[in-house]
């Protein structure tokens, strides 16, 4: 644990890419194998037990570190409510052990420690994590929290730590990042597939790493002629790659999860392929019948089933609307040009000819300002905007400029009310920097939306302050501030949803501006909102 | 409630027997000043009354006024109340207020620590029957680490930055904290001097001029603009980071002593490369320590997250409340 306390600490304390990438190399170079792909898994947003293997939830952390403390429970959590972090709560609410302890390897302290206890009665998940709590040296104990409490959030990206393999290994970063994304699980084994310098045998069902495109903030016609680029919609689903390579049929979601199951539709479809394929495309939920797509909250009912029953599949049937070929009968085409690619993909899809898997179709205009104009229609043809990519592109990977624009439709605005407010986590923890918006309904302000970003920090400060001298109630961590303060929200769509308090769900929240100049009283209506939802 | 020897009035506390308020923040006629730091002595009152070793601070803080100076311990009558100063421990002349009227005694802490500190007079407990604590700290996730490992840990960041080529500016409040570190170092057998911001070296002036043994300074604005500050201590005031004064140094790293770097969430919002943990405030187990021994069956809160100490002593059995002044956070 001391290592991987010490690499923590050390990608905590800099914000230098170049230091985080060193501070990974030497830690990756120097330590075991088995606490390599740990640290790996971990840094990489992996949980230890997650979910099927419960070893503590923080109510039970909560609960243990007053007793171990002797601070009654009421204490825990005003501590906690300051430190905004359980992690660091817990660790600083303890006392150090009066001699060092020997130290033990990180995937010791899970796989023989932690690991062995998972799911068994509370008392002995109690007892093994009280005896690590006083074994274990302030920072030590604070990451080993971490590893109980969830996310690292240590500033390091997917990316930095490929970069860092690479120096090590010598490898490319694509071919790290393609096999990373069959990390599964942090054996051993993987960390030797992972760098290994010739093929592997698991590689067939892995997917390429997705290229990303960049917002588009000015002109495009500082992009050149129009004639240079490929327009199509930006569809508002799921970012997919679907294989087929012979046997193996595996749907890969852009955030890098397997969808196995989920979409039995797609993948009865692709095993009808002509030919093994792998493509990039977007997966909506879609209604034969319809001219457009159902709204993203219909294809999330289908994304949280692992299993559908024939009832979901019918009444949120989905299909995949293909953007791009990657590779063709076991050839990668990924360096030739998108226009080369894209006639290949055509070919294939019309001998194909399934409704379940089209061409996402091109969009031909005359001009940039046709463009503009069609654009402005956006939200009622139920797309985000447009897509714009270069033809002579060939398909990198990562979020490469350049090549690949999504040119959205402007926001939607509405004035809305802070109602609530919550402090942050890691640099923020300390200000109130989450807040929750209403509008109007009648006399009535509900919540509406809950925004974290827009404020520079000066107006952060500003707020807190605010926030701090203007409380009406405390529920635990959360404040409700007199309704006073006015901000500008923009945000992609509003759909209707049962869900909701207020009956209706806005996408992509985020603050724009603060308005001084208005009062609450001339915030928008909820009636504005059901008007334009979906 | 009638008979409280200390009460809250919008200039401050005051206390009605002796016709005086305690670091009021606007102008009275009779002030009695815990100790020089900007929000507990201002500019404007008809008459201060402080420590013998305060004296100096103000003077260079609030230049000449009405002073009137007490040995610590040493009672004075202001109007029918019997006063006297007793060391907090929180920076050089610091002091304790004791009032006493017919028999009851009220002691109000101002800031004070209980960690020991070569610039200052220790604390020293008082008995009284109502007690007035500052509470900056009141959580018990603020438990201080022993000072001579921080500031060991301060010299060996000083030597990770000189191997990389880079400086070590280490902000600390200009008086009292940056002249506690440069003591510890002496204590410590550093001896590469310290490079000082302007504000911060006229404060190591009057400490120095108070009789305070600290490491050998230098300024370094009597450096040539040119001057290599790779692998130096610089101490400058927290007001300094972010100005153009940073410039000179090219390449350096940015460290804050202070008892809020004990959270990282502080340290990363301020963007300092280190933080350092050293705060001349009391931390929670000496809050507690202080109260259980002034022996008070009533407790006064002020200044700080005071709703955990009151709720705490409350359950012990204490009667405690809060004073709502509004103040300023430093340390």
């Amino acid at each position: 644990m001391r290592a991987f306390a010490a690499l923590y600490q050390r990608l905590d304390r800099s914000t230098s890419l170049l230091e985080k990438r060193a501070a990974l190399v030497d830690y990756f170079r120097h330590v075991p194998a088995e606490d390599a792909v740990w640290a790996l898994w971990l840094l990489t947003g992996g949980k230890v037990g997650g979910a099927k293997a419960r070893i503590a939830n923080s109510s039970e952390l909560r609960q243990w570190v007053a007793q171990e403390s002797g601070l009654p429970d009421w204490l825990v959590e005003a501590s906690y409510d300051q430190v905004g972090d359980l992690a660091e709560t817990l660790a600083l609410l303890l006392d150090d052990p009066p001699d060092a302890a020997e130290d033990v390897g990180l995937a010791q302290w899970i796989q023989q420690r932690l690991l062995p206890v998972a799911n068994a009665p509370p008392e002995q998940r109690r007892a093994v994590i009280v005896a690590a709590w006083r074994q274990l040296p302030m920072r030590e104990r604070f990451v080993f929290n971490k590893l109980l409490t969830g996310a690292l959030r240590v500033g390091v990206s997917q990316g930095l730590v490929q970069k860092a393999l690479s120096e090590l290994s010598g490898l490319d970063v694509s071919v790290l990042a393609q096999r990373m994304l069959g990390f599964t699980s942090p054996t051993p084994g993987f960390m030797q597939t992972l760098l290994a310098q010739g093929p592997q045998p698991g590689d067939t069902a892995l997917p390429y790493p997705f290229f990303l495109a960049s917002a588009l903030e000015g002109d495009p016609a500082a992009l050149g002629a129009i004639d240079d680029w490929l327009l199509e919609w930006k569809w508002d689903g799921i970012r997919v790659q679907l294989i087929r390579r012979g046997n193996d049929i595996v749907l890969w979601s852009r955030g890098e999860e397997r969808m196995d199951g989920r979409f039995p539709e797609i993948e009865v479809d692709l095993a009808r392929l002509a030919h093994d394929a792998v493509i990039d495309g977007e997966l909506l939920a879609w209604r034969s019948e319809d001219e457009k797509p159902l709204p993203f909250t219909a294809l999330q009912t289908r994304i949280q089933r692992r299993k559908p029953g024939p009832k979901v599949l019918a009444q949120t049937p989905v299909r995949v609307l293909a953007y791009d070929l990657l590779e063709l009968d076991g050839h990668d085409l990924r360096g030739q040009d998108l226009q080369q690619r894209r006639q290949l993909m055509a070919n294939l899809l019309k001998a194909h000819d399934s409704p379940l898997l089209q061409l996402s179709p091109q969009v031909q205009l005359a001009d940039w300002q046709a463009a503009a104009a069609l654009r402005n229609e956006a939200r009622q043809r139920g797309v985000e905007g447009f897509m714009l990519k270069r033809r002579q592109s060939p398909y990198r990977h990562g979020r490469k400029r350049g090549d690949w624009w999504k040119w959205k439709v402007d926001p939607l605005t509405i004035d809305a009310v802070m109602l609530y407010a919550q402090s942050g986590h890691g640099r923020r923890s300390t200000l109130y920097t989450d807040y929750t918006f209403g509008v109007w309904d009648g006399d009535k302000l509900v919540p509406i939306a809950k925004a974290y970003s827009g404020l520079d920090d000066k107006e952060i400060t500003e707020l807190d302050r605010w926030i701090r001298a203007h409380t009406t109630e405390r529920f635990g961590p959360v404040r409700a501030v007199e309704p006073l303060q006015v901000f500008e929200l923009g945000f992609e769509a509003v759909n209707l949803s049962a869900r909701h308090k207020s009956g209706v769900a806005v996408r992509f929240p985020r603050i724009l501006r603060w308005r001084r100049d208005k009062p609450a009283s001339e915030a928008d209506v909820l009636e504005t909102l059901r008007k334009v939802a979906q | 409630m009638s008979g409280d020897l200390v009460v809250l009035r919008p200039e401050g506390m005051y206390c009605p027997t002796g016709d005086f308020y305690i670091d009021p923040g606007r102008p009275v006629a009779r002030a009695v000043i815990t100790h020089g730091h900007g929000d507990h002595a201002r500019v404007g009152m008809g008459c201060y009354h402080l420590s013998d070793a305060s004296l100096p601070i103000l003077e260079w803080r609030l230049g000449a006024q009405r002073y009137v100076c007490h040995a610590y311990g040493e009672p004075f009558r202001l109007g029918a109340a019997t006063v006297s100063l007793h060391p907090a421990g929180h920076v050089l002349g610091s002091a304790q207020v004791r009032i006493e009227v017919d028999g009851q005694v009220w002691v109000a802490s101002g800031d004070y620590k209980r960690q020991p500190d070569p610039t200052c007079a220790a604390f020293e407990p008082v008995r009284c029957d109502t007690f007035i604590t500052e509470c900056t700290f009141g959580l018990p996730i603020y438990r201080w680490p022993d000072t001579p490992s921080v500031v060991a840990e301060i010299a060996a960041w000083r030597d990770e930055c000189g191997a990389q080529g880079e400086a070590a500016i280490l902000y600390c409040y200009a008086l009292g904290k940056a002249q506690r570190v440069l003591a510890e170092l002496l204590a410590l057998g550093e001896t590469a001097p310290v490079w000082l911001h302007g504000a911060v070296d006229n404060g190591v002036q009057v400490y120095r001029g108070a009789g305070i043994a600290m490491i050998e300074t230098q300024r370094v604005a009597d450096e040539a603009r040119s001057a290599d500050f790779a692998g130096r201590l610089i101490i400058a005031p927290p007001s300094a980071a972010g100005s153009s004064w940073l410039r000179r140094f090219r390449r350096a790293q940015q460290g804050f002593a202070s008892g809020w770097m004990q959270l990282r969430g502080n340290r990363r919002r301020g963007n300092y490369d280190r933080g350092f943990v050293l705060s001349d405030h009391a931390d929670w187990p000496a809050l507690l320590q202080t109260v259980r021994q002034s022996g008070a069956q009533r407790v006064v809160a002020t200044h700080g997250n005071t709703d955990a100490l009151v709720r705490t002593l409350n359950e012990g059995g204490l009667h405690a409340t809060t004073f709502a002044l509004l103040r300023g956070e430093e340390d």
